[in-house]
């Protein structure tokens, strides 16, 4: 890749390729159209309040506990799902067993289970009457209605993100690197740690990222799980809710906009880090 | 080649099962549409009234009525309302949400109360306690409810309207037995210590407690109380009437902007006066809930219990007061269920 | 299977690795799809056809199915787009425009809805004009189909940028250099190497666009058997304490997922058998 040759003084890099204009106007169009102005509502409808209404309603105690119970079960399942959605992609790619394949389109479930669903049936196998439940109550492990039950429904929702950005790159990646490492006398965990590792760290930290975003905003599927306690179970988005029963629009944008500003720095943070070692990797 | 083919060959009919289930839903060719956006329990009490106003209208004018139902919760139903949703009449559980409708998106006259008899609510319920069978916890009245070990299910009062009833109900409860408001609120910070769950709406909380099995005791609308015992559950659970109540009178009117639009305005008003006519009292008392002419109740007085209640007007001053002073930001609620 | 044993894992810890994987897909899963099964047919198959059959029933199918039919290809066109801008070309900003890319996944689905109500609805910024005009977009199709295409922005292109930025653009700069226009390059060059991902793309999108409750909920205006989708007919039968019902129409959109995501299974693995050897 010799770019340097032709470092011309526009704001793109020239390429021989046609259909910049094109694409990029109909990119930025459809962005514009349906994600910008609408988000834009959001901030504009939250800046009429006043900067101390919004500090108010945006940081009260109580927001600020459903921010940590968000943001923290979130996490928490983002990890699970980093782990065990590695797992899963590993064994995918890797292994050979009877119904990989059915197996491999179940990944996806989660996101053609409507919300509400995914929360009932949750619900359903994890309160102390359920399937599980019954089981899990007498040792003690109280899953529906507490954080932990919450941490469930987000392993549901976020799984297949982490899975589905994890596979494409295992599967390209070379087998030469790792028969390299092998004849250089690594064991196979060396040979993972050191090699695969950092070469599908980018793709896993994207799946997190992802699985993390989308478990901030979640409600159809935790509402039915969590209990909703104020304090302990109550998340972000219920707040949200809760401003609009008050006829509250003002309030409800400002929560908004603190989960979504938060959301998109995490994700912005994420994807500059992609980008950064994408560029060391290719130089 | 194959494989392109194949591959297109899968995407065109992905393209035709879509397309095959295009077209728009059916018009009604003569006669009009009556849009009801009402909240969630009354389901099935509309589902017996819409058809036998449909005779009756047909009957009296000769021309054909249908209805398009909307149903979900009361607060989220009213401000479907206010953002543009275009009912001809609005059935909501709390006169709190057609009063935003009137205020905020000047569809119906600030009096809209006064157009139909019994403050235009022609049905009206109240708070009862559902218990398991033999009542495992010997619950009898409020009192027992903040022991101990008792677990109450209530929906959250910020999300939903049914648990701003079950809530001022303990409220007067609270305020009647210790004799003063710090007492009431006392009443209900240890009511709300002995609630597990927090549903978001009536319906919710009734699952959890029915089909999850978690609690001792469901506050809950006697509606759908009797709806648990005598249908979803039938012997497994019983109901508790407690020694004191409020008064739940959902709300009826007809949305004066919306229905002109449409021209709807007179079915609309003998739609909602049709609900105070014997046939429709009966068929309330059916959906179980209260009838408002004397001669069914009359009749349905087994199914319904005397209770001495409180109202929301006389003893809340009214909802713009009552959710002021306890459901919103910074009232009561948030009060007792903080964190300490 | 026949590989140096240094690069691939001893059979047991192979073993107990697949048996971990599928006890997590099993337990998270597998187990909640079951349960929506059998509660859908927990009175026998009579009652779980009854519910697919009713009127509202069908009618919120037909509409679910022309929401999906509307969206998908918006944001087909749209991923096509985007991916082709973001990893043949290289400008500032980029990281920027995948993040505003990503960023519907991470709005709450109740903010996504009231953002358009914000937008169109009667007391919105055009909800005046809109009014005025007669037009109505918010608790109608228009508001749906917006509501979607906002959840399932972001799917196609998602799919797309790793797997283009992986191809890199070398053929596409042949294809070029040998005078074939932009149109060609895409038809004969790039769709070729990317159908796989943009048909899965494709199917994830059609998949959370059928499936979406959240942001549709706060559009729709639930009213029976007109703005109804699927999603929201489970959550009223729910509410109308039919359980079978709700988990009949619960089960027939897994079942719609599940089969377009089968059928793509077997798409490859009958283009993989055509192809043995001439693989990337």
């Amino acid at each position: 890749m010799s770019r340097t040759l032709s470092r011309a003084k526009s704001w793109r890099q020239p390429s021989v390729l046609p259909g910049f204009g094109l694409t990029f106007g109909v990119t930025l169009a459809w962005l514009t159209l349906i994600v910008l102005v609408p988000l834009a509502s959001i901030f504009i409808r939250s800046a009429g309040m006043g900067w101390s209404e919004f500090v108010a309603v945006g940081f009260s105690d109580r927001a600020l506990a459903a921010y940590r119970v968000s943001f923290g079960t979130a996490a928490a399942a983002g990890l699970v799902n980093a782990v065990s959605g590695l797992l899963v992609a590993w064994v995918l790619v890797r292994y050979a067993f009877p119904g990989k394949r059915v197996i491999s389109a179940l990944v996806d479930l989660p996101f053609a289970l409507p919300t509400a669903v995914a929360g009932i049936a949750l619900t359903a196998l994890y309160a102390p009457t359920g399937w599980l439940g019954q089981f899990l109550e007498p040792l003690g492990l109280k899953v529906a209605f507490t954080p932990v039950g919450i941490v469930v429904a987000l392993v549901f929702i976020g799984l297949p993100f982490v899975v589905r950005s994890v596979e494409p790159v295992l599967a390209d990646l070379g087998r030469d690197v790792e028969e390299a490492a092998a004849t250089l006398g690594a064991t196979r965990l060396q040979t993972f740690r050191r090699v695969i590792v950092p070469a599908i760290a980018p793709a896993l930290l994207t799946g997190f990222a992802l699985a993390f975003a989308r478990g901030v905003g979640e409600y159809g599927s935790v509402i039915f799980i969590a209990g909703n306690m104020p304090g302990k179970t109550e998340i972000a988005p219920l707040l949200i809710v809760t401003q609009l029963e008050q006829y509250a629009y003002a309030g409800a944008t400002a929560i908004a906009t603190v989960m979504m500003l938060a959301s998109f720095l995490i994700l912005l943070v994420i994807n500059l880090i992609q980008a950064a070692s994408r560029r060391r990797m290719g130089a | 080649m194959i494989n392109r083919r194949l591959f297109l060959s899968a995407a065109a009919a992905m393209a035709m099962t879509v397309s095959a289930c295009s077209g728009g839903a059916g018009g009604n060719g003569n006669g009009i549409v009556l849009t009801n956006v009402s909240y969630d329990p009354t389901r099935e009490l509309y589902q017996a009234i819409n058809p036998a106003f449909a005779t009756y209208w047909k009957q009296k004018t000769g021309k054909d009525v249908t209805f398009r139902m909307s149903h979900g919760g009361s607060g989220k139903q009213g401000r479907a309302i206010i953002d543009g949703l275009e009912a001809d009449v609005a059935t909501l559980a709390l006169a709190y949400d057609i009063d935003q409708i009137a205020a905020r998106a000047k569809l119906l006259p600030a009096d809209w109360q006064k157009a139909l008899p019994d403050n235009s609510s022609p049905y009206t319920s109240t708070i009862v306690f559902l218990v398991r069978k033999g009542n495992p916890k010997g619950i009898k009245d409020w009192n027992d409810l903040v022991r101990p070990g008792v677990q109450v299910i209530t929906p959250n009062p910020k999300t939903g309207g049914g648990a701003r009833w079950n809530f001022l109900a303990a409220w007067a409860y609270g305020r009647k037995a210790g004799g003063s408001d710090a007492a009431a609120e006392d009443y209900v910070r240890k009511l709300f210590a002995n609630v597990p769950v927090l549903d978001s709406g009536a319906r919710g909380a009734t699952t959890t407690f029915v089909e999850r099995g978690i609690g001792d005791v469901l506050l809950t609308w006697e509606n759908e109380a009797l709806l648990a015992e005598k249908e979803m559950g039938k012997g497994k659970f019983q109901i508790v009437t407690p020694s004191l109540s409020i008064l739940a009178e959902p709300a009826v009117a007809v949305v004066t902007e919306n229905a002109k639009k449409h021209g709807t305005q007179d079915a609309a008003d003998a739609y909602l006066r049709y609900l105070y006519t014997p046939e429709a009292q009966t068929a309330i008392a059916h959906a179980f809930y209260r009838p408002r002419d004397a001669k069914v109740a009359e009749q349905f007085r087994s199914q319904f219990p005397a209770i001495p209640m409180v109202t929301i007007d006389k003893d809340f001053g009214g909802w713009g007061a009552a959710q002021k002073r306890f459901f919103d930001d910074g009232g009561v609620f948030d009060r007792i269920t903080a964190k300490k | 299977m026949s590989r140096p044993r240094s690069t691939t894992e001893g059979r047991l810890t192979q073993i107990v690795l697949i048996v971990l994987a599928l006890a997590f897909l099993g337990v998270f899963l597998l187990l909640p799809l079951i349960v929506v099964f059998s509660e859908a047919l927990k009175q026998g198959l009579g009652p779980f056809l009854d519910a697919v059959h009713t009127p509202d029933a069908l009618a919120a199918i037909k509409l679910t199915l022309l929401i999906a039919a509307i969206s998908v290809p918006l944001n087909m066109v749209f991923g096509v787009a985007a991916s082709w801008a973001i990893t043949k070309f290289h400008f500032p900003g980029k990281s920027l425009l995948i993040t505003l890319i990503d960023l519907p996944f991470s709005v709450s689905p109740v903010v996504s809805g009231l953002i358009f109500v914000l937008l169109f609805g009667a007391q919105g910024w055009f909800g005046p004009w809109l009014a005025a005009h007669d037009l109505k977009i918010i608790f109608a199709v228009p508001g749906i189909v917006l509501a979607t295409v906002f959840i399932t922005f972001p799917f196609v292109a998602r799919e797309l940028i790793p797997l283009m930025m992986e191809q890199g653009k070398d053929d596409e700069e042949a294809a070029v250099s040998l005078g074939a226009n932009g149109w060609q390059v895409f038809r004969h060059v790039t769709l070729p190497n990317i159908r796989w991902g943009l048909l899965y793309g494709v199917l994830l999108c059609n998949a959370r666009a059928m499936g979406e409750f959240g942001a549709v909920s706060v559009v729709s205006g639930h009213i029976r058997g007109l703005t109804n989708t699927m999603p929201l007919h489970v959550e009223i039968l729910y509410n109308e304490y039919d359980f079978v019902g709700a988990f009949a129409v619960a089960s027939l959109l897994a079942l719609l997922a599940l089969v377009t995501l089968v059928a793509k299974t077997i798409l490859e693995w009958r283009f993989d058998l055509h192809h043995t050897g001439a693989g990337h």
